[in-house]
């Protein structure tokens, strides 16, 4: 279990819609979430019919938030019709980004909303199975769900003629292992099917061929819990939350050098400058800010004066970042970023799945580079090399672990490269010795 | 041997996929749960069971990381080291419990009572720096956290 | 739907190519003659998109693209050689190399290694990795298969190849990111039908040969590109020989109907030839035991016994036994050896398919063009395999089979006494008979009705079109007219396979050693056969057929036979024939390679030259013909060829040949059904063969069985194979799957 306060200490300039129910008294028990909207959402899709719940998603602009920022609706929306095929709903539940810790609470605290998206989401595409495929160190939650999905079956949300609409949809959960590459959805659907976490070669794409050969959607956690916000309430309504494409709000984690740590739900596009300063507290001992993660660890870092930016998909893309999984991370102004590179990296090449050459190769070189460059045998070339390293892995990989690996290096070193130059020319790490001296 | 117990979760969950071989992750930690690790003998059912070779489920214990086929501590004490924790100190909180244990990584005390593991991002952020042990969470970690924790489970476990 | 078009133009480096639709790019490419580097693509497995070698640049695409999975669009417009992508690909060897061994002056593969090549073509000079490498010990996986993880840039063809090639599915991968590995399938070790497919597709040095690594370079050895001398596939290999020894075999060229196949028997089961259990002298016979002797006295105590069998009792005492394995040159000498020098039509050999019958039942329904070919089995929509145990007995037979189930799921349909993996793993239906009942089938098919799944097998193979229908040993005598009569009546062009065990054994058949055949199945009952050959051979030729082997074997021990001529056969152990009885005629005279249970009772032996010492053709169990080539020399052993030669010489009859090939013409001009292109024969092409004739019918049924050789035996050679022997795998029972 996860320390409520310590995750939920909550901020008045929240916005809540998904993390509504978390506070409430028995929260994860069905009858609470009846007693809040639970399932009314999904009652309202059978009444609209699965195309007008696609274009209602569509128009809302949800986009996903696992990373990639698709339109969710239009994701759905790819699904083939006509088809002798059965199909399958996959919920991305392989929270791995680091950083990010925002699924769980949807899942301990509310995991009816989460079943009642999936549903949703069948009934859109016609599906009448869906999988939650959840990450192995997330047993409890496992274990919630379990319990969630059995109330569900008892009380007629799951399972044959769903409150009578006669809609059939079988829900189960999955567990994975550890490994971070299983979120790469191509990956996940061959974990799934019980082999090596690898990615597939695409096209063809998941939504046409997915899981068994057949048209599947995979969607993450908290895309999918938007889902039962977006159809009760409207996409107009939804849209109107956050900025122009950029529909509703955001789990945004706090986490690193920040006061206040915690899971906030923020509108999309809230300004990072307030994100820290207003909902996170600012900098602990007063210090300075160095440099901002904004949405995981793939995501290129922002320097201290890249923050007056909006937090959404499009503001971060504009200047050379991404939105990516909500996981922000604060970095105080005596902390080594080459230290934060060498952590980064050492994290992508374990993940590495090591089927393709540029990033198994790649990433264990870059990690061997900055371990060698922190701990003081740095050369002159190394910062240029860590460069070019990193571009060569750069759009060249199968799947996107790649480009997640190089991008926050290039930031770092581009960014920070003088920090690089220190420690080749001091042959150490100038952040320990000053640890040491004081 | 494998309980009755288990194989009948084995049934179960096997069931609920239209390719058994799909079933082979959570019956390889369903059964790790029970004994402790993945023995040969576990390999050998499971690639029965959802009728793959024995090899494909080898494969799939060396992918996933918290799959292992040797015996470990009672007590995993796996603790994050990745960005939002070393931030905050969960090197620090590594080397402590190294110390304290007098194991390093992936090893396992002569009593079998505890293992030690740096392990990537578990998804407590938040609650910066963390450990998992075994599947529990312990966040907000300090040294003397750390240290009541380890007397704590010394007590549990030798009381079993 | 609209009509998807044939054709697809796209434009690489500036030319048009046009291609079919669904063509991947990097096939387009090759088509335009432009070369797009990969490793882990290979034609005809599955796509990785794993080495990342082939990445191209196509306009409108916002990265570079892997060529070998991308499939060609009209108006793509493609650049295979931008500065984006010569930078790309000489990343991607940067990259696999920093974890390389740059030690290629000492590496099994210099100087035949895809990366060393693909670093010369594509890479830079210098690397930037000054890490130090990680090392891991090299691991044995058998005695045949090395597997050493640094130089190992992970592929997968090897487990492609194993997988969907060989469908054993011996490899896995362990580990994760730069820990990756190859791993075999029982913990360190493989067990498998150690066919060394893998050895072969691996582009560095990763996987080597427990046989050929380390002995040698590939520049110092010549290379001769030949036909395996195991079984009756007739698959090619180049056999590299340095110092006058075989020191490996591998289809190098990838010509020939098996592409780069071969088996375990085909790869390393030549040792044979380096023997050191080899004849290489002749033994005579003196005051009971066998002593060494010169070649002249050799054949000199042969001829005068001979003579004076002859002498007392008359050609009727006088028969010889041929072999599966000797070329058609030598058996073709070989019958007419015993039919004009020694006036006896009692020759035969061990007849391992009932190729006499297959040939007269076409013939008689005027369907002689309907032999199968090799490659024929790999296009079959349908095929019809009736005994035998491909897997085990013709391993490229049972490949050309998986790959046109894997390649165009053709539909397969297996009748057998056994659960052979085939039947298995492939079968679209398996009708399963006891032992002996395989006949029972092929007359209920034939007649209607039988149990279900015959009746089932009937309407299924009356749906499809164009079945091969390939049966064993099984089916013989009149089991093989109804099989023809009833197949010919399936829709389509319905082809046949008679399966013989050996490199040579239908060859045997085609060049008449068999008592009532001449050459071509004419039988020797034909007056106007007889009189050709009496032209040709300017000799005559009795009208009646001799004794076949078993009579030969019965009147043996009837003392009716007093001098037997046994070339490459070993009747005490085929035929379980007490040697003892050998012992007692005047002369038993056996060219052979090796001391076998029966020249243990010979009175001359005669060391012969193998397959890889002498020049000539053979014909495969399809009857398709290819030239075997001399690779080497064997000092003491004379080929079966001389050997005849010298006996008819000493017989009287100088024959005028001065080589196999002025044997070989006279074959062309001769021998119905061979009038074959000598140049293609000689280019190393496989010519098909359809013979037409009205051999007599099979005189008894007992005359007909396989050895039933398994993956690692065949007959007597593959004792003397140190490689086939030194095979866990060697010891399982027959039949077993891997």
């Amino acid at each position: 279990m996860s320390d409520y306060q310590s995750y939920m200490k909550g901020s008045p300039l929240e916005v809540k819609v998904i993390s509504a129910r978390f506070g409430l008294p028995n929260s994860t028990s069905i009858d609470t979430f009846l007693a809040h909207e639970g399932y009314q959402g999904l009652k309202k899709a059978f009444q609209m019919g699965p195309d007008a719940v696609i274009n209602e998603m569509k128009s809302s602009g949800l986009r996903g938030r696992g990373g990639a920022g698709f339109n969710t609706g239009l994701k759905w929306s790819f699904v083939p019709k006509q088809t002798d095929k059965p199909k399958y709903v996959v919920c991305n539940a392989d929270e791995s980004e680091p950083a990010t810790c925002k699924d769980r609470p949807l899942m301990e605290y509310d995991p009816h909303q989460l079943i009642e998206g999936i549903v949703i989401a069948g009934y859109a595409i016609g599906a009448h199975q869906g999988y939650i495929y959840i990450r192995g160190e997330y047993r409890y939650l496992m274990d919630i769900l379990d319990r969630a999905i059995a109330e569900a079956y008892a009380r007629g949300y799951l399972g044959r003629n769903i409150q009578g609409s006669g809609f059939d949809f079988e829900l189960c959960t999955h567990t994975g292992a550890g490994a971070y590459e299983c979120g790469e959805e191509t990956a996940l659907l061959n974990s799934l099917e019980g082999l090596r976490g690898y990615p597939r070669v695409k096209p063809p794409f998941p939504a046409v061929v997915g899981v068994y050969g057949c048209p599947t959607i995979i969607n993450n956690v908290e895309t999918l819990c938007n889902a039962p916000h977006i159809i009760l309430k409207g996409a107009e309504w939804f849209a109107g939350l956050g900025t122009p494409k950029n529909g509703g709000t955001r789990l945004f984690c706090l986490s690193g050098h920040i006061n206040r740590p915690g899971v906030y739900e923020l509108p999309m596009g809230f300004p990072l400058r307030r994100m820290i300063e207003e909902v996170g507290g600012g900098i602990p001992g007063g210090k300075k800010l160095k440099s901002v993660i904004p949405g995981g660890s793939s995501c290129p870092l922002l320097t201290a004066d890249e923050i007056d930016v909006a937090m959404d998909f499009d503001s971060l893309a504009r200047i050379g970042s991404m939105l990516g999984s909500g996981g922000v991370v604060m970095i105080d102004q005596d902390t080594c970023m080459v230290k934060v590179a060498q952590r980064i990296m050492k994290f992508y090449a374990h993940e590495s799945c090591g089927w393709c050459i540029p990033c198994r190769e790649g990433t264990a070189w870059l990690k061997r580079l900055l371990d060698r460059l922190h701990g003081g045998g740095g050369l002159p070339g190394d910062p240029d090399t860590a460069l070019d390293v990193s571009y060569n892995i750069l759009g060249k990989t199968l799947c996107p672990l790649g480009d997640a690996a190089a991008m926050p290096t290039i930031s770092i070193v581009k960014k920070f490269r003088s920090e690089f130059e220190e420690h080749v020319s001091l042959g150490a790490c100038p952040y320990e010795r000053k640890a040491v001296a004081v | 041997m494998l309980s009755e117990a288990l194989k009948s979760r084995f049934d179960q969950v096997i069931a609920r996929y239209p390719l058994k071989r799909s079933a082979i992750v959570p019956l390889l930690l369903f059964a790790q749960d029970e004994i402790g690790y993945i023995s040969d003998e576990a390999i050998e059912e499971i690639a029965r069971r959802v009728e793959v070779r024995p090899i494909e489920v080898i494969e799939d214990i060396s992918y996933y990381s918290m799959l292992h086929r040797q015996p470990i501590g009672k007590y995993n004490l796996q603790v994050c080291t990745n960005v939002s924790c070393q931030l905050l100190g969960g090197e620090q909180i590594l080397d402590h419990c190294s110390k304290r244990l007098g194991i390093g990584h992936k090893q396992t005390t002569s009593d079998g009572l505890f293992s030690l593991e740096e392990v990537e991002c578990l998804g407590a952020c938040c609650g910066a720096p963390a450990m998992q042990v075994n599947y529990d969470f312990y966040e907000n970690l300090t040294p003397e956290r750390v240290d009541r924790l380890i007397e704590e489970l010394k007590a549990n476990g030798k009381a079993r | 739907m609209a009509d998807v078009p044939q054709t697809v133009t796209l434009t690489i480096d500036g030319k048009p190519v046009t291609v079919p639709t669904g063509t991947l790019l990097i096939e387009a490419a090759k088509q335009a003659s432009i070369e797009v580097p990969s490793f882990c693509y290979y034609p005809g497995y599955s796509l990785q998109g794993a080495c990342r070698m082939c990445v191209v640049s196509i306009e409108k695409m916002p990265k570079l693209q892997t060529a070998c999975t991308t499939v060609v669009a009209n108006g793509m417009v493609v650049n295979t050689q931008n500065p984006e992508v010569v930078n790309g690909r000489k990343a991607m060897l940067e990259f696999l190399l920093t974890n390389h061994p740059l030690d290629c002056p000492v590496c099994d593969k210099g100087g035949e290694c895809e990366l060393q090549d693909a670093v010369f073509r594509y890479g830079a000079a210098e690397t930037r990795f000054v890490e130090t490498k990680q090392h891991e010990d090299e691991l044995k996986f058998s005695n045949l298969v090395y597997y050493d993880r640094p130089r190992c840039i992970l592929c997968y063809r090897c487990i492609r190849v194993c997988d969907e090639g060989m469908d054993v599915n011996a490899y896995g991968i362990g580990f994760r990111g730069s820990h990756s590995e190859i791993i075999p399938n029982r913990g360190e070790e493989l067990e498998c039908e150690e066919c060394g497919m893998c050895i072969d597709i691996c582009p560095v040095g990763a996987l080597t040969s427990g046989t050929y690594r380390y002995k040698t370079r590939p520049w110092e050895m010549n290379y001769t590109g030949t036909i395996c001398n195991h079984c009756g596939d007739g698959c090619k290999t180049t056999l590299s020989v340095r110092n006058n020894a075989i020191i490996r075999a591998n289809n190098r060229d990838h010509s020939g109907f098996n592409g780069e196949f071969l088996c375990v028997k085909g790869r390393f089961g030549w040792d044979f030839v380096n023997s050191e259990k080899r004849l290489v002298t002749p033994l005579v016979r003196r005051n009971g035991s066998q002593a060494p002797a010169s070649w002249e006295e050799a054949l000199d105590v042969t001829v005068s016994r001979l003579k004076a069998v002859l002498e007392t009792h008359g050609s009727g005492a006088v028969a010889i036994i041929g072999s599966n394995r000797t070329s058609n040159e030598e058996n073709y000498l070989l019958q007419r050896l015993a039919r004009t020098v020694l006036k006896t039509n009692s020759v035969d050999h061990h007849r391992t398919g009932d190729f006499s019958t297959l040939v007269a039942a076409l013939s008689e329904a005027k369907a002689t063009d309907r032999y199968a070919t090799m490659q024929d089995v790999s296009e079959a929509r349908s095929i019809l395999l009736i005994g035998n145990d491909p897997t085990h007995q013709h391993p490229l037979l049972a490949f050309q089979i998986r790959q046109a189930v894997r390649s165009h799921k053709a539909q397969l349909h297996v009748v057998n006494s056994a659960g052979i993996k085939l039947a298995l793993r492939q079968a679209a239906q398996f009708v399963r008979v006891n032992p002996g009942d395989e006949r029972t089938v092929i007359r209920e098919l034939a007649a209607g009705g039988g149990p279900e799944s015959v009746s089932s097998l009937r309407a299924k193979l009356g749906s499809e079109s164009g079945t091969i229908v390939i049966f064993g040993d099984e089916i013989r005598g009149d089991s093989v007219r109804n099989l023809v009569r009833w197949g010919l009546s399936l829709p389509g062009n319905t082809r046949f396979i008679a399966l013989g065990d050996y490199a040579n054994s239908r060859g045997a058949a085609d060049m008449g050693l068999l008592p009532g055949s001449l050459p071509g199945y004419e039988p020797v009952s034909s007056e106007a056969a007889r009189a050709r050959y009496a032209e040709v051979w300017g000799a005559t030729v009795a009208d009646v057929p001799g004794r076949n082997l078993r009579q030969i074997l019965d009147d043996v021990k009837a003392g009716q036979i007093h001098a037997l001529l046994v070339f490459g056969s070993n009747p005490v152990k085929t035929f379980g024939l007490p040697g003892e009885l050998l012992g007692k005629l005047d002369l038993l005279a056996v060219a052979e390679l090796f001391a076998t249970e029966t020249t243990e009772f010979a009175d001359v032996v005669l060391p012969a030259a193998s397959f890889a010492e002498k020049s000539g053709t053979v014909t495969n169990t399809c009857g398709q013909v290819q030239a075997i080539k001399k690779t080497m020399r064997k000092a003491g052993t004379r080929s079966d060829l001389e050997i005849i030669l010298a006996l008819a010489r000493e017989l009287g009859h100088a024959w005028a040949y001065g080589s196999a090939e002025d044997v070989l013409r006279e074959i062309i001009t001769h021998v119905p059904a061979y009038n074959v292109a000598l140049p293609s024969l000689m280019v190393g092409r496989a010519v098909p063969t359809r013979p037409a004739g009205a051999p007599p019918a099979l005189e008894r049924d007992d005359l007909v069985f396989s050895s039933r050789d398994t993956l690692f035996t065949s007959g007597t050679v593959s004792r003397f194979s140190w490689a086939l022997n030194s095979v866990n795998e060697a010891k399982r029972p027959h039949g077993h799957i891997f």
